[in-house]
């Protein structure tokens, strides 16, 4: 188990290294010079120049890229060209919407999901099952944009139950906060929720169907006791990787969400950055994310090994 | 399956109801934004200013934010176009144009308690104007040869030449007057003297302004008001409807302006805009370098479809670089009214019988993407194959405005910049237009100084470029307010950009 | 979601099944069959609209814009005057292509990947899971910004976008599938008879991997056309004049009050598409897959 751990841990540094890489490269061949966005077109070649200096663009791309990963290293994650403000700060701001804009979308999720789930591995090829499992095919094919303008249009424009997009703020009070995550939160749960509902599904009959299950059933436990008692436990390993994945994905993977809502989350940020050359902003948080995923990933691959320690060799 | 249909059938039908039933809209109508003695204003804009400091950058979306709310110049622009006294009470103007006294107001204070005087006017010009500067607009100062302190309320500055319109750019944004004390961090946290003193700022949400109580002007009526960051269109309608935000002084999608004109909660107000929305041409680009070609393409454009079809209505069609609200404008419109035929001709007199293949770029703005998209039906109607490549301001900027070599065949753009004809006259500009004739149009018009006389210049140059159809001319940008019928006094037009507050108020 | 399930499964010929058998039991699969009729019926809308479209999607008439579903705009029309319906029809081409394509892409790249990490193992199964989770780190929504923000947005740079990520689905999947392969008997005998792993990764790897892969291309095609709307909705897939059905999203939200069709009818064509091959993609599953059908 040790040398797993040293081997995976070698490998997680390996692709953090290789992405700051990829990363940096990616904003280095974007054509467009930050400069020049943040002084349009009345700029004179002078202004451009002292700007570039005082940002540092005028600097070899080694120096500016160790510069850079040094500064992550001891969490100094450099100031926003545009904001003029540390990136950190940014990250800062708006995490306090997408880390519990995430959680609650996860949570909706997995309430939705994990009864729907049993229910319909309890059922299995009845009624409700087919019923529960057409209705996650439809989730999985509802993209969630379109639902998310449609309860917009529902929910703020027709009967202004709920505001059509911002956030307040966490000092406006928890009600306030919430009313303006819960629309976003639900249009980001709905495909989740379908495809954790089929993972839960498949997974406990999967593991209805393993040898020691037949052997509990064999010593007259009922299909009940079995499935609270045994599946369901071993189930769960499966479902929690999904939900680990899910949350990495929610955490910077809701660009459109965030747009269609305006919130001030971390996709927005990243996406806002991206067209104005924001350069340090994108590769900080970028990175930041990135690395989040990677570690995610690692602990759901750790907790594997853990539980099934055939897998170590397996997995590399 | 088959247990789904009628679950599904039901909800759909339910959507369908609501959605289909526009009365609906009218029906469930709750006046958020009604309160008898509200002092508060919420104002939805686009984009995000990147800093609060006027001085060191070009995006409008600053000024919208601070100019006459937080900071002010010597002079300012008003809802009109006209220069008036700001921080200068009076002014005198001596040797022949070449110097200008300011008399200063006194008992004015920076948001941070430090007194404003000459000295401040004398830092802020010096450091708009010196070697590390990084304003965006420096050849607004590139007249300016000294400031002096004459005493603690009045400044002389010294021009190299005398410059018509120095008034008027002492009223820009990019010219306003900061503390000495605090414009090292204006970026992030502006001091003017303004009447409203910068108080919150979440990074991709908001901006909040608090009242100053300090101010040395009239008291205004406002306590706060906050500008929400809306970047997508259609949360700006949605957050408009929902009574999210009270206004948006510059609404981004016209097409949604007639739901908003038949609704009696708002107000829709179309004024107009310096902005020549032109189809660009890179006049040095084969086959473009050939009048015949750009007239034939003149002939091709529709600007009736271009202003229905992706304006919804709002713009004024011109024939030149000139705004139609000018006095000196000239109505060239129907110099290449819209004819297939003659199109054809002339491109087959030009050698393109069968037309050519040729790329249109496109900035991000809906005038652009939606313009785009007719400009290019309209020219393959006569043969012209225009490829769409949308790009992002920085692309833009990149191949199309700056460097040697334009990279580009055609674009589409909006020059918001107030009586910009001038740039015609430099070769190296975009358009890459040289005009011998143009020039020296130009060269007599800065050496004049009567008013006739220069308007005659002006519709002479407006006719050279009309005549060589250097661009596709289209139509003049509006702009479209809308907001809370309750809600007055914000501006209509746009002289300059700007959101000023400080006449905006409820009604009863 | 699935691969977890499908790659712990056991693999089974269907060889030993007629083909008369296994059609009878195909229309049985209702998955199957709906899904294979709603894929059809796509499939041949966009074949149709090569040939024919009730109106031509390149004119602009802006005297007939925002029509209401009428008998002559059954889906009404949109903000330029154009035919929605039509619109529709060249738009499933334009999401078949580019789902197809990226598909395609994924399988080329990471069928062979796959199948070579599970005959080689050692440095490059290292080097292709590490490639892997470096695709896998990546947001998928960012990298498709990242990369149209270098080449510019378009519907050959959605195809790469969402190419990329297809990789490392696919190579995962035959890399795991490939090494159940392996140690049968069968695979071991033609190992002691000298063959190359080239040789047997196609002669008996292949074939019995290949009804996982195709199940999964078919999920990956609706995840596809699922991410090009995406991508198009943000303005970063198809343009202009080629109709996309994320772009017409796009386009309507500004109008979803008072020109609601613009806003169903693609939602609507997205939904069955997606639907479509997921109900086959889960039918095919079932009926390829004996095991899993007797659990699923």
């Amino acid at each position: 188990m040790l040398y797993y751990l040293i081997r995976r841990s070698v490998s997680l540094l390996l692709t953090l290294a290789l992405s700051t890489i990829v990363i940096f490269m990616v904003m280095e061949i974007v054509p467009g010079d930050p400069a020049l966005i943040i002084l349009g077109i009345g700029a004179t070649d002078e202004t451009i120049a002292a700007l570039r200096q005082q940002m540092g663009l005028d600097l070899p791309l080694l120096t500016r890229y160790f510069q850079w990963v040094s500064g992550v290293l001891v969490g100094d994650l450099g100031t926003s060209y545009t904001y003029s403000v540390p990136v950190s700060e940014l990250i800062a701001e708006r995490s306090i919407v997408s880390l519990p804009l995430a959680i609650i979308a996860l949570t909706l999720s997995t309430l939705i999901a994990i009864p729907t789930g049993i229910l319909a591995a309890s059922k299995r090829g009845q009624v409700t099952d087919t019923g529960i499992m057409g209705l996650t095919q439809l989730g999985i094919a509802i993209p969630n944009f379109w639902f998310a303008m449609l309860m917009v249009y529902i929910f703020a424009v027709i009967l202004q139950w709920v505001p059509a997009g911002g956030f307040p703020g966490w000092d406006q009070g928890i009600l306030a906060a919430l009313k303006s995550l819960i629309l976003p939160a639900i249009a980001l749960a709905l495909p989740q929720a379908a495809i954790l509902s089929r993972v839960t599904r498949s997974a406990l009959l999967e593991a209805l169907g393993e040898d020691y299950i037949r052997t509990a059933r064999a010593k007259g436990l009922t299909r009940s006791m079995v499935l609270w008692r045994h599946a369901l436990r071993n189930a769960m390993i499966p479902v929690l990787t999904i939900m680990g994945l899910q949350f990495a994905f929610l955490l910077a993977g809701t660009i459109i969400i965030e747009n269609v809502f305006y919130l001030p989350g971390l996709g927005r940020l990243i996406f806002q950055a991206i067209t104005q050359r924001d350069l340090i902003v994108v590769e900080s948080t970028v990175v930041l994310l990135v690395a989040s995923v990677i570690l995610i990933n690692f602990l759901v691959d750790i907790t594997y090994a853990w539980v099934d320690p055939r897998l170590q060799s397996e997995r590399g | 399956m088959r247990y789904l249909k009628p679950a599904t059938r039901h909800i759909a039908k339910g959507a369908l109801a609501l959605l289909l039933s526009s009365t609906a809209l009218q029906f469930a109508v709750t006046n958020s934004a009604i309160g008898a003695m509200k002092n508060s204003v919420t104002l939805g804009m686009s984009l995000e200013p990147p800093h609060l400091d006027p001085t060191a950058g070009a995006a409008a979306a600053i000024d919208e934010v601070v100019y006459a709310n937080v900071f002010e110049g010597l002079t300012r622009i008003d809802r009109n176009g006209v220069v008036k006294p700001a921080l200068a009470e009076s002014w005198s103007v001596s040797d022949g144009g070449k110097a200008y006294t300011f008399k200063l107001r006194t008992g004015v204070k920076f948001h941070d308690g430090t007194v404003f005087d000459a000295d401040d006017v004398k830092f802020s010009l010096d450091r708009a104007r010196g070697e590390k500067s990084t304003n965006a607009q420096k050849r607004l100062f590139k007249a300016i040869t000294s400031v002096d302190v004459v005493d603690a309320a009045t400044v002389k500055i010294t021009l190299s030449s005398p410059a018509g319109n120095f008034l008027f750019n002492m009223g820009w944004g990019d010219a306003i007057i900061v503390g000495s004390e605090s414009a090292e961090n204006n970026k992030t946290t502006p001091v003017g003297t303004g009447p409203f003193k910068f108080s919150k700022w979440t990074k991709g949400l908001s901006i909040v302004l608090a009242k100053n109580d300090g101010y040395w002007g009239e008291q205004k009526v406002l306590d706060k008001a906050e500008f929400r960051i809306i970047p997508d269109a259609a949360a700006a309608v949605a957050a408009l409807l929902a009574g999210d935000v009270d206004g948006f002084a510059n609404f981004p999608s016209p097409e949604a302006i007639p739901q908003f004109q038949a609704d009696p909660r708002f107000t829709v107000m179309v004024g107009s805009t310096e902005g020549e929305t032109i189809l660009s041409t890179n006049n040095k680009k084969k086959p473009f370098d050939d009048v015949r070609v750009r007239r034939a393409i003149a002939h091709a454009i529709d600007r009736k479809a271009i202003i229905d079809g992706a304006m919804f209505g709002l713009g004024t069609p011109i024939g030149t670089h000139f705004a139609p609200h000018h006095p000196a404008y000239v109505d060239n419109v129907n110099k290449y009214p819209h004819d297939i035929a003659k199109s054809k001709a002339l491109l087959a007199e030009a050698g393109f019988p069968d037309g050519f293949k040729a790329t249109i770029k496109l900035p991000p703005p809906t005038y652009a993407r939606r313009g785009g998209e007719i400009v290019a039906a309209s020219l393959r109607e006569v043969g012209i194959d225009l490829e769409i490549i949308p790009v992002e301001w920085g692309q833009w900027l990149e191949q199309v405005f700056k460097g040697e070599v334009k990279d580009y065949d055609l674009t589409i753009v909006s020059h918001t910049e107030p009586q910009d004809i001038a740039i015609y006259a430099n070769p190296g500009y975009y358009f890459q237009y040289d005009s011998k004739a143009f020039q020296d149009v130009m060269e007599k018009l800065n050496a004049t100084v009567d008013t006739e006389g220069r308007y005659a210049l002006m519709r002479q140059a407006q006719n050279i470029i009309s005549e060589d159809a250097v661009n596709g001319y289209l139509f003049q940008l509006a702009k479209a307010g809308v907001w809370n019928a309750k809600l007055e006094g914000l501006w209509e037009n746009s002289p300059v950009q700007a959101n000023d507050l400080t006449e905006v108020h409820w009604k009863e | 979601m699935s691969d977890q399930s499908v790659e712990n499964s056991k693999l089974v010929h269907i060889e030993r099944e007629t083909w008369r058998n296994f059609a009878r039991k195909a229309m049985r699969n209702r998955s199957f069959t709906i899904g294979a009729a709603i894929t059809l019926i796509i499939l041949a809308m966009a074949l149709i609209s090569f040939f024919w479209t009730p109106f031509d999607v390149t004119k602009l008439e802006i005297i007939k814009r925002l029509k209401k579903p009428d008998a002559t705009y059954i889906f009404g029309t949109d903000h330029f005057g154009r035919d929605m319906f039509s619109m529709i029809m060249v738009g499933s081409r334009n999401s078949i292509a580019v789902a197809f394509v990226a598909v395609a892409i994924g399988l080329v790249i990471g069928v062979p990947l796959g199948t070579l990490a599970a005959a080689r193992k050692g440095f490059v199964e290292e080097v292709l899971m590490r490639f892997n989770d470096l695709v896998f780190a990546f947001p998928a929504l960012l990298s498709a910004v990242m990369i149209t923000a270098i080449f510019g947005p378009g519907a050959i740079n959605a195809i790469i976008a969402i190419g990329i990520f297809n990789i490392p689905v696919f190579a995962r999947l035959s890399r795991s599938a490939a090494m159940t392969i392996w140690p049968r008997e069968y695979v071991m005998a033609a190992r002691v008879a000298g063959k190359s792993s080239a040789r047997i990764t196609i002669e008996h790897i292949l074939p019995n991997i290949a009804n996982l892969l195709i199940v999964q291309a078919t999920i990956q095609f609706s995840l596809g056309i699922l991410a090009e709307a995406g991508l198009s909705y943000v303005g970063l897939g198809t343009q202009p004049p080629m109709p996309s059905w994320g772009r017409m999203l796009f386009e309507a939200q500004t109008m979803i009050g008072f020109a609601p069709h613009m806003a169903l009818f693609p939602g609507i064509a997205i939904i069955l598409a997606v639907l479509g091959l997921n109900l086959l993609g889960d039918g095919m599953r079932d009926l390829l897959d004996p095991k899993l059908r007797r659990e699923r």
